[in-house]
């Protein structure tokens, strides 16, 4: 799922300073999982930022919303009564519901209560991990199931570099080496054969974002 | 013939390489340059020019290896991936054989955030194994990359990669090597060696896989200046093993950087002995004026020439 971190209250602050009604909008989706714009982080972040403003002299009214995905149209629509009674919109969803609000409020400035900072898996309660970076091509059947474009440092398609050391990343000495994992993994399925394979200079051109703006287009679902 | 290089020349004569290695300036100092350069000439067959080494800014390695052969120096010019991505690579390339640069080493290079410029983003649009199939593919197809359009004029370049037997996991550590030849490597350099039991191993699992006859291999060596050295480098760079009884030898030496020399020359002694091995690439990093006594003391002197 998509993983995203609150942004410090200050900076937040100073987004929204100008105005005195907003609506912050959380998201039931991801980032509730990931506990960074569920319906009680918008509970929490409200009352936070109504008491830093009243400190301030300068009081916030904050209206709560949270609806069941920011990224989708019809999701969005049932905001509309609310957006029309506020002067701007502090989302918590992802950069995916930022965008959608702000496409459906021409009028009202959207802004991000968020960082969203990747697609990721919980490792254990409390810690997340990168696993995908939505490249267009995925190679996993020949990486073992361990993504490298996402896991290792340098985006290394034939192997780790010379300074994988005991199983670690020489760049953040927490993370595992992936090329480490990704060997590991195919010795114990009986396919190493798939590392002495070259996998040849990526058509990042073709099939990344570095093309431009992706999109998919489905007929069989268009109405 | 590849290229035509001195280096590509000894190595086909089977005689024993010997390569330098020498760290662009931190500006555009040209006399650093050439005081290094002064102390490289004629106690090496070429010159190893890093490419913004540990990721700190330098004068780029083409400009340097172009100066270096107006010094009479023969360069072995480094190229990391970490900067470039293919159109750079391949523009770069015209530019440096252009220039007159025969020799390159194909590196991914050291991640950003190890250099003065962590901010930075970095590229990976190729590994050094893609790196070096591209070269391959200018120089014997006469194409770019991927595509059919002819290049004008010849990429004549001696193709070059590093290979770190200390790096994990060790078993995969000579099909790595093996991936390299595939895609077309003429010659490699190896990290730095001290731990000569896992050296020798892996060269064993090189000669069984046939490599030293596809690549020629230069063990690299770095003479150790203190025991702090030593210690640091232990300890703090990863894909480096220093056993315990060399860190020893040199903590408790009278004058440290005699036997640092000392060391560095029994190494050479013992590298050359072992089969598959075709030269040695000497890393005296930012102690350019010890390779001259190191080649004298381990009898690689004089240097061969070539026409």
């Amino acid at each position: 799922m998509i993983k995203a971190e609150q942004k410090p209250i200050e900076e937040i602050l100073q987004s929204i300073k100008s105005y005195e009604k907003v609506l912050l909008a959380g998201c039931g989706a991801c980032v509730t999982v990931c506990q960074a714009g569920g319906e009680k982080e918008v509970e929490l972040l409200a009352s936070a930022l109504r008491m830093a403003r009243s400190k301030r002299g300068r009081p916030l009214e904050v209206m709560e919303a949270t609806p069941v995905r920011q990224c989708e149209p019809e999701f969005a629509t049932e905001l509309s009564e609310t957006v029309e009674k506020v002067e701007a919109v502090l989302s918590l969803a992802c950069g995916v519901g930022v965008q959608t609000l702000a496409r459906h409020f021409p009028k009202t400035p959207v802004f991000p209560g968020v960082n969203t900072t990747f697609l990721g898996e919980t490792v254990t309660h409390g810690i997340w991990e990168e696993r995908c970076q939505a490249c267009g091509n995925c190679i996993l059947e020949r990486t073992g199931g361990i993504c490298p474009i996402a896991r290792c440092a340098k985006q290394l398609f034939n192997g780790p570099c010379g300074g994988s050391s005991k199983g670690k990343c020489e760049i953040k000495k927490e993370a595992d080496c992936a090329w480490q994992l990704i060997y590991d993994r195919l010795n114990a399925l009986g396919q190493l054969y798939r590392m002495e394979e070259i996998i040849p200079a990526r058509r990042w051109g073709v099939e990344s974002r570095d093309s431009g703006l992706r999109r998919i287009v489905r007929e069989d679902l268009k109405v | 013939m590849k290229a035509g290089s001195n280096l590509e020349k000894i190595l086909l004569k089977g005689l024993f390489a010997v390569t330098g290695e020498l760290g662009p300036p931190k500006g555009n100092e040209v006399s650093v340059i050439k005081r290094k350069a002064d102390l490289l000439r004629g106690y090496v067959d070429a010159v190893n020019v890093t490419d913004n080494q540990t990721a700190i800014v330098r004068m780029s390695s083409i400009a340097t290896a172009s100066l270096l052969l107006q010094m009479d120096v023969e360069p072995v010019m480094q190229m990391t991936t970490r900067d470039r991505n293919r159109i750079a690579i391949q523009s770069d390339l015209f530019g440096a054989t252009a220039l007159g640069i025969k020799n390159m080493l194909c590196l991914t290079g050291d991640h950003h955030t190890f250099g003065n410029q962590v901010d930075s983003k970095n590229v990976h649009d190729l590994d050094s194994i893609q790196l070096i199939d591209c070269v391959r593919t200018m120089r014997d197809q006469g194409t770019l990359l991927g595509g059919e359009e002819k290049i004008e004029g010849e990429v004549k370049l001696f193709i070059g990669a590093a290979e770190n037997p200390f790096g994990d996991p060790f078993e995969f550590r000579a099909i790595r090597l093996a991936k390299k030849a595939n895609a077309g490597v003429d010659f490699i350099q190896t990290q730095c060696i001290y731990d000569m039991k896992r050296f020798k191993d892996w060269m064993k699992m090189v000669r069984d896989r046939g490599l030293h006859e596809k690549v020629h291999i230069l063990a690299g060596v770095t003479p150790l200046k203190s025991g702090g050295m030593a210690r640091y480098m232990a300890k703090n760079v990863s894909g480096i093993i220093i056993p315990d009884e060399i860190i020893d030898r040199i903590v408790k030496a009278k004058k440290p950087a005699e036997e640092g020399i000392k060391l560095c020359v029994e190494q050479i002694q013992e590298l050359r002995e072992i089969e598959g091995v075709h030269g040695v690439h000497i890393m005296a990093i930012e102690w350019e004026q010890m390779t001259s006594q190191i080649t004298e003391m381990a009898g690689l002197l004089p240097r061969p020439k070539i026409d």
